[in-house]
């Protein structure tokens, strides 16, 4: 490549004007409960998975309503469907179906 | 030879029929692995083949398992099957002694009134013609109880009845009519040829009175052929294909066909096998208590024949295996609803690297609480306090966090992903060398003991208090509350441990009996199995079953499971524990620290 | 003869709403459970958020209803007749009071911290609930753990029993997370050298003045605030508890030791407010409270005509709304028994 002397960095900023939210919209279409969370981080603290590795199922969520969704398919790799986190949200969120309709939404490119 | 033109539909009728069945059933065990048909046809030559024989007049005959969870519709379901059968049975018997000669086509027996025009001149002529009206009877008194179960289901006792396609409504019909018109044609041609019984007879006698026989009795023997013709041909597409799939569904059970995980020929015979008799509609409780009344076995069953499943009916269960526990014909529910969200679910996602892959410290007997058992911290302490006591050797397991079990991945579905998790759990407990795996959690249990194919002895904390009671590592002293105990599905229907935590609780307290228990008992609707709307159904579920479980005025609820006990406290106004709980207060060289435990749970709160 | 009014219980609610009554000429009879008046109030030190005495306004209270309210103590209420328009209240001793209206004013009770289970109070011994602690306070001994240290670490965990759909109540309680940074404000004036941590899910100062405590607490006292929810508890070896959270704000879970663990528990219908409205027929919302007759206009009048509500049996109030309540609830039984014209409004909800 030649080098002009500078270059173009990625936009570091979140952009929801043009932000992806394919994946948001095809889990609160099959999850009512997914738009609920307040982010108060129970699942993350009490997550089974976040013991042994940096998975967070809260910033995964967010991210994925914010259409920041690079890493969604490694991080939510990690997850083992325990439902620790379904019986500990405050919200009532169905953790393990969000789960799973991330998966799916995953599965049919959204 | 005896021949008449509306004998034809009825003839054509039942060709097609065999035709079909016989292709259904060679579909099937071509399906089958070659093991299996090797089993299958061992099965068939050896003695094996008698207790099938047996099973098939109990059950697809005399219907005794229906008979036993519901009189009134055994009742019905017998008297279409048995009384039907007895009539071909005997019919043939009386048509073949009377012509002389075994080469009679069907037809000959079914019409057989029509072609005898004098009195029967066999042995045991009366008889004959008795033993023939009085079956006619039964199933018209079959029938009689399938129509007013179709106006008012209460009169079998069912709160709901199966709900009818167009279809299903037209080989019913079918069905029915067959027996109204075999009354009306063999009466007229009683009426004319004195040919009739205690029934058709008399009824002949009156029809004769003021009825063109000649040609309205030709007329009925028509409708009577069509009848049984449009009933034969609808057979393979419609509910009535679990009568001759039933026994196939009994000899696979007996020759030891092999079951598996998805969906195999085993799951497809049990699918066409269900004859939607709709026992396990009211045996569901997202029926009876949260109103969903699209996804109970029968329709889901039926979906998967008519190829139609909807993830969302595939899912919505809670996996409690009360329909399967009544199923009169007993098909694995909950096997056949896994295999299918296997079918919608099981990808090969999930990457567990990151799991540790320590070698863990050798000892005898190892604990493992599991992941919910985390969120109920005193059930987990009153363990340790237990297995502290009683002096044993053990180490904890999951301590430290749990890696889970697998089985929650399972009952979604996701088997290929859940696999990768056995692995890690099961090269630890192996290296451990424990000969004894406790654990707190009856889900764990359950899959540790279905799947992982450990060879050491698995239990739950309850069997494991039990043993220790029975060895004298711990003794207990009853406190004499009044305790009503929660069977937990995995634990009560799945693995069947019911008496050991009844055994352990009358040493802790007064046991009191509940109207549902055992294998009826309710589920707490906690299910983790269940990820359709979960917090409505669930709440609707936990709410009645507290009130159920707090019936008879208890002291407190007793379960054995940490999910149950989450979902149990929600909206219990009495004290819900765990066994080992009740154990680790109750155990007598700790009585001095259970009475501390006591007395901080009782501390009034202090008003702010 | 003047008009009889029937106030049932007696805390900050019932004695305000009383006193008012009684003074417009009423004869008033107040009901209380106990053997004294107070209520919640009485087990107060210290109010948010002026620090001031929680006894000063239990005198003020007192004075309001010293004379001229008919005050029975130990009263346990077995039954309430409603004949035609006057009501008749029996208690268990035999004695019973006829009433043209009433006020009830049962109140709340502080959430049984048991059935959060993971938070292991009624587990481990150092957990604590706020109220235990603000016992700790009016009794003016020293601050002590359960097990007998002076602790070096607090935990404060906000929204014990409020808004947690896993025990079942989904509202706020108002007043806890003012009350956590009143306590842990107190706790550092005590224990100067004590590190205070609160986790949170979100901290709501709405009230006047608030806002300005919860930062005294930072500046002043450099008390750590922690944007996460208690997952779970647990107790290590020396009988520390261990807490998990996630430190949301720095997007990581995080644990920690702390020698005493204070929940902050919410409000929920007292045992009274319960058995009181199951025995007359009072209708209650979802959330357990007395359900008011219209959330903006009516908010002191029961679905029964003649029967009316003030204080925290209707929702989660602070002292200071309570207080404003039972004066509102006063006026309110008084345009009834007077039959003012606007009472038309009223009326229009009973047809």
């Amino acid at each position: 490549m030649v080098d002009f002397g500078y270059k173009i960095q990625a936009d570091r900023q979140i952009n929801l004007d043009i932000t992806n939210k394919a994946l948001a919209n095809f889990v609160k279409k099959h999850e009512n409960s997914f738009n609920t969370c307040i982010g108060c981080g129970t699942c993350t603290a009490t997550c089974s998975t976040a013991k042994f590795t940096d998975f967070n199922f809260r910033r995964l969520q967010l991210f994925i309503r914010r259409g920041e969704t690079a890493n969604v398919k490694a991080e939510i790799a990690k997850c083992m469907l325990c439902g620790k986190c379904q019986l500990a949200c405050p919200r009532g969120v169905n953790t393990r179906n969000v789960i799973m309709m991330i998966k799916k939404g995953l599965e049919a490119h959204v | 030879m005896n021949f008449a033109w509306f004998v034809l539909p009825f003839s054509l009728g039942l060709f097609l029929l065999f035709i079909l069945v016989i292709f259904k059933i060679s579909f099937w065990v071509r399906q089958l692995p070659l093991r299996d048909r090797l089993l299958l046809n061992r099965g068939i030559f050896s003695f094996k083949i008698f207790k099938v024989i047996k099973e098939v007049i109990m059950e697809s005959l005399l219907h005794r398992r229906i008979f036993k969870i519901n009189p009134v519709l055994g009742f019905m379901h017998m008297s279409f099957a048995f009384g039907w059968f007895m009539l071909i049975l005997v019919g043939n018997m009386e048509s073949r002694l009377y012509a002389g000669t075994e080469l009679n086509l069907p037809y000959y027996a079914i019409f057989f009134k029509y072609f005898v025009h004098q009195p029967l001149t066999i042995p045991f002529a009366e008889g004959f013609t008795f033993i023939m009206d009085f079956f006619l009877v039964l199933v018209l008194s079959g029938l009689l109880i399938a129509l007013s179960k179709r106006i008012y289901s209460r009169v079998v006792g069912m709160k709901r009845t199966t709900k009818l396609k167009p279809f299903d409504v037209f080989a019913m019909l079918s069905l029915w009519f067959i027996f109204p018109f075999r009354l009306l044609a063999e009466s007229m041609a009683a009426g004319m040829y004195h040919t009739g019984g205690f029934l058709t007879q008399p009824l002949g006698n009156f029809f004769a009175g003021f009825l063109p026989l000649g040609p309205l009795s030709y007329a009925m023997w028509w409708a009577y052929s069509i009848a049984l013709g449009v009933f034969f041909v609808s057979l393979p597409y419609s509910r009535y294909m679990h009568i001759p799939t039933e026994i196939v569904l009994i000899a696979f059970r007996h020759f030891g066909i092999r079951r598996t995980k998805e969906y195999d020929m085993f799951k497809d015979v049990e699918v066409f096998s269900c004859s939607r008799c709709g026992i396990c509609i009211d045996k569901c409780q997202l029926n009876t208590m949260a109103q969903v009344n699209t996804i109970q076995s029968a329709y889901f069953i039926k979906s998967i024949r008519k190829k139609n499943q909807q993830e969302a009916v595939v899912q919505n269960c809670l996996v409690c295996g009360r329909c399967q526990e009544f199923c009169p014909v007993g098909i694995k529910t909950d096997d056949l609803r896994l295999s299918q969200r296997m079918i919608f679910e099981n990808r090969e996602i999930a990457d567990f690297h990151y799991l540790p892959q320590d070698v863990p410290v050798k000892t005898d007997i190892l604990y493992f609480a599991g992941c919910m058992t985390h969120l109920t911290p005193s059930i987990k302490k009153a363990m340790l306090n237990i297995l502290n006591s009683s002096g044993i050797s053990y180490r904890f397991m999951d301590e430290d966090g749990s890696i889970c079990c697998g089985r929650p991945l399972m009952l979604s579905g996701n088997n290929k992903d859940a696999l990768k998790l056995m692995q890690t759990n099961k090269d630890i407990i192996r290296s451990s060398e424990a000969h004894t795996l406790v654990t707190s959690c009856p889900i764990c249990l359950r899959v540790f003991r279905e799947d992982y194919n450990l060879n050491i002895n698995v239990v739950h904390h309850t069997q494991f208090i039990e043993s220790m009671i029975a060895e004298g590592k711990i003794s207990l002293e009853n406190s004499g509350a009044k305790i009503s105990y929660h069977d937990p599905c995995e634990l009560g229907r799945g693995l069947g441990i019911y008496d050991e935590p009844r055994n352990v609780l009358s040493q802790t307290g007064v046991l009191l009996k509940n109207s549902l228990e055992r294998k009826s008992s309710l589920c707490c609707g906690g299910s983790i199995a269940n990820n359709q709307n979960y917090n409505l159904n669930k709440d609707k579920i936990s709410q009645q079953v507290v009130a159920h479980l707090s019936a008879k005025e208890p002291d407190m609820i007793a379960t054995a499971c940490p999910l149950c006990k989450k979902s149990l406290v929600k909206y219990a106004d009495i004290r819900v524990a765990d066994i080992a709980e009740l154990v680790s207060e109750q155990m007598v060289s700790n009585k001095a620290d259970a009475s501390r435990a006591e007395k901080k749970f009782n501390v009034e709160s202090v008003e702010a | 003869m003047a008009k009889k009014v029937v106030v049932i219980g007696g805390g900050i609610a019932g004695m305000e709403s009383s006193a008012y009554l009684a003074e417009m000429g009423y004869d008033v009879t107040l009901l209380e459970k106990e053997d004294c008046l107070g209520g919640h109030l009485r087990n107060w030190e210290r109010l948010f958020p002026t620090m001031r005495l929680g006894q000063e306004v239990l005198d003020f209270l007192k004075l309001g209803v010293d004379t001229k309210v008919n005050v029975i103590r130990n009263a346990n209420i077995t039954k309430v007749n409603r004949i035609e328009k006057r009501f008749q209240v029996e208690l268990d001793r035999g004695a019973s009071f006829n009433a043209d209206a009433l006020l009830i004013t049962t109140g709340y009770d502080t959430f049984d911290a048991t059935k959060k289970e993971e938070y292991g109070y009624g587990i481990y011994d150092n957990v604590i609930t706020s109220a235990e602690l603000e016992k700790m306070f009016m009794e003016g001994k020293n601050i002590i753990t359960p097990t007998g240290k002076v602790p070096k670490k607090i935990g404060i965990i906000h929204c014990v029993g409020s808004r947690d759909e896993k025990v079942g109540n989904v509202y706020c309680s108002k007043v806890c997370c003012v009350t956590a940074v009143k306590q842990a404000i107190e706790l550092k004036e005590k224990l100067p050298e004590v590190e205070i941590y609160c986790f949170y899910m979100d901290l709501r100062m709405y009230g006047m003045h608030f806002e300005a405590l919860y930062k005294e607490a930072q500046e002043k006292h450099a008390i750590n605030f922690i944007r996460g929810r208690l997952s779970e508890a647990s107790e290590n070896m020396d009988q520390t508890v261990m807490i998990k959270v996630e430190d949301t704000l720095a997007g990581k879970p995080l644990k920690l030791s702390v020698d005493l663990l204070v929940l902050m528990v919410g409000f929920v219908p007292s045992k009274g407010t319960k058995e009181i409205g199951k025995m007359m027929g009072l209708e209650f919302g979802t959330n357990g409270f007395y359900k008011t007759k219209d959330q903006h206009t009516m908010t002191n009048v029961s679905n029964i005509q003649g029967v009316f509500f003030a204080g925290s049996c209707t929702a989660p109030k602070t002292i200071t709304n309570t207080i404003t309540d039972a004066r509102a609830a006063a006026t309110t039984v008084a345009s009834y028994l007077e039959s003012y014209d606007l009472e038309i409004r009223t009326k229009a909800f009973f047809q």
